[in-house]
């Protein structure tokens, strides 16, 4: 039973009922597609085809396509790898750890969160696997199988490995935990269906529906499952930012050998995640007119985790830079040194202005109210994440023990059309989710709005 | 067997009436079949007197099971089969497994759960459920009474939904 509170204001807005929930969400699987639609689905396309011939040449010609070096044998494409599993963080976050504090506002966003969350990570998988050149064979060898190839089991003592259990567990555990909140709303969309007369319709989401008929002894035990998968992906969501900031933290690298790791990347991870979530939702209220689900209010929440993540990740800088002169080893001096004024500067520079300082303009409420300063410092967040991870990457890497061997590294066509094709894939995934899913949870919307509360909100 | 079966259908708009009126149905000695709800009702279950669901039970029999294929896996290949040093380590180097041993039971766990949740609640692709009003998946609680499990008589039982606050009542044959 859910007690309304007087005091609090109404998560939904426009005295929506719950046929109206139905109605105003469903309508956008009902209708047909828009112009705008199949305009953003042929930008992504062909984002995705320019990007398709650089993972062709990869593919056919090596990672020699690449502008990796001796020196720098990790650059780019493990800068998206971070970036994108970073940004796959939201989703999960939001719906399991939210769920977890009954924090009731992430109800309108966790559905497309999650969405994002499982593309994001199905770009970022992109990258290490095709960084191991023959992807049909090193596929193989990233996984637990007998083989002939001598000794060799996988080595279970690195984080390398861990990254593929952490992060094929984190895919798959959240792709569940999205289905199983996807299934009463396809059950809904199947029932106007079948009101409408709509056979195909009906026949497609009653499969994907699995047959949901709604009673109370499932929606007991479905209550359940939500709860104890929300407890699982918890520490699943914490354990696998941890796992691939340990890629770096057990090595030996000066500027990567550092015990914060884990949780300044985790909490860097959220920002980025919360920051494309908002990206995207911003965009979505505005074109489905989801205004009254999405409101304000929510925009403003999301954008109090980016103040508070992102002061985190400050404090994690200026702590890396103290540790570095407190620890009085010069090699690890000499790599933080160089990255704030060696020839990288201008990514360091980026990288502070952007995650430092601009989610700090979040304090004043006129800006974290504001659509447009929220939509355009979203977009900043993210440019800043992906430099933090090119700073940490490229400048502990590109001038090593000796300096005959010191490089930069410069980034070719092949590198630039791999991100290109992740963003591809990325929005057109989003687009068709967002066509052919309900976008927001409707079963969950419900269930915070009372029928009989009316009369209090509009007092 | 029992085919074309007579159900009472009592719509109802509000979560909070349903749940009085649940307890006003069963006071007066008449079975439910089930209720139907378009989200998740708080106490509910209490209402109609179900029993709490054990799945978590499952949940965490197969996280332990994931646990401990997780270490014979890694004990199995990293000590018995193939012991190698690395990085001057123990042949079983405990701490480096926990990453694994945690992934594997989450997954296990994760996987198991919804499965048997899948199974005991028949849902499947192919499942055809049985639905009392299309409705109910959008804006109306349904609650459902077989006629032939309860000994009152019709007219008396639609009489009591009415009392109870269904803002409309039906009839219906189910063939189950």
């Amino acid at each position: 039973m859910h007690v309304e509170s007087k005091l609090r204001e109404p998560l939904i807005t426009g005295g929506k009922n719950l046929h109206d929930i139905s109605r105003d969400v469903s309508r956008r699987v009902e209708e047909k597609p828009s112009l705008s639609w199949f305009a953003a689905l042929s930008v992504s396309l062909l984002m995705l085809s320019v990007g398709g011939y650089a993972v062709y040449r990869t593919l056919w010609d090596g990672i020699g396509m690449w502008g990796l070096n001796k020196t720098i044998g990790w650059a780019w494409d493990i800068t998206n790898f971070v970036w994108w599993v970073g940004i796959g963080h939201a989703g999960t976050l939001i719906s399991a750890i939210l769920l977890l504090f009954r924090q009731r506002w992430r109800m309108s966003i966790n559905r497309a969160a999650e969405a994002m969350t499982i593309f994001a990570v199905i770009c970022a998988a992109m990258f290490p696997m095709l960084h191991m050149g023959r992807l049909w064979v090193g596929f193989f060898w990233a996984l637990p199988l007998p083989n002939t190839y001598g000794s060799l089991w996988v080595n279970f003592a690195s984080p390398l490995l861990w990254d593929v259990f952490a992060i094929s567990t984190y895919f798959s555990v959240s792709l569940v935990f999205w289905y199983i909140g996807l299934i009463p709303d396809f059950a809904t969309i199947r029932d106007r269906a079948k009101l409408s007369g709509k056979k195909v319709s009906a026949y497609i989401y009653g499969v994907l529906s699995l047959g949901w008929d709604g009673a109370a002894k499932t929606w007991s035990r479905y209550e359940t499952v939500a709860l104890v998968l929300a407890a699982l992906a918890t520490p699943l969501v914490l354990s696998v930012h941890s796992i691939v900031s340990m890629d770096f933290a057990t090595s030996v690298i000066p500027g990567w050998h550092t015990t914060i790791f884990p949780p300044y990347f985790v909490a860097g991870a959220i920002f980025s995640g919360f920051a494309m979530v908002l990206t995207l939702l911003i965009i979505t209220r505005k074109v489905y007119k989801l205004e009254d689900y999405i409101t304000i209010r929510h925009l403003e929440l999301m954008n109090i985790i980016i103040i508070v993540t992102g002061s985190i990740v400050g404090i994690a800088y200026i702590t890396e830079l103290f540790m570095a002169w407190y620890s009085g080893v010069e090699y690890e001096q000499y790599a933080f040194y160089n990255r704030v004024t060696g020839p990288y500067w201008w990514a360091y520079a980026s990288m502070m202005t952007c995650n430092v300082i601009s989610p700090q303009l979040f304090w004043f409420k006129r800006i974290r109210t504001n659509i447009a300063a929220t939509f355009i410092i979203s977009i900043i967040v993210n440019i800043g994440m992906w430099f933090e991870r090119f700073v940490i990457i490229v400048t502990s890497l590109h001038r090593d023990y000796l300096p005959s061997s010191w490089a930069m590294f410069y980034p070719t066509f092949y590198d630039v059309g791999m991100y290109l094709f992740s963003f591809g894939f990325f929005f057109t995934a989003y687009l068709l989710f967002s066509k052919y899913f309900p976008v927001i949870n409707m079963h969950e919307m419900k269930s915070i709005l009372k029928p009989t509360g009316d009369k209090i909100k509009t007092k | 067997m029992n085919k074309d079966n007579k159900f009472l259908i009592g719509f109802f708009d509000d979560d909070e009436v349903l749940l009085k009126a649940i307890s006003f149905v069963r006071e007066k000695g008449i079975k439910i079949h089930e209720v139907y709800s378009p989200f998740p009702v708080h106490g509910i279950e209490n209402a109609l007197g179900y029993k709490r669901s054990r799945i978590s039970i499952a949940a965490f029999c197969f996280g332990f099971l994931g646990t401990c294929l997780a270490l014979t896996m890694m004990i199995g290949m990293m000590t018995i089969d193939w012991p190698m040093i690395i990085g001057g380590k123990d042949f079983l180097p405990f701490p480096t497994f926990i990453p694994v041993i945690f992934e594997m039971t989450v997954l296990l766990s994760a996987f198991g759960m919804v499965g048997t949740f899948l199974v005991v609640s028949d849902l499947k692709p192919w499942g055809n459920p049985v639905q009392f009003d299309l409705r109910s998946t959008d804006d109306k609680h349904v609650m459902a009474i077989e006629l032939n499990k309860n000994s009152l008589s019709k007219d008396k039982i639609l009489g009591i939904l009415k009392s109870s606050g269904a803002s409309e009542t039906n009839e219906k044959n189910i063939n189950k």
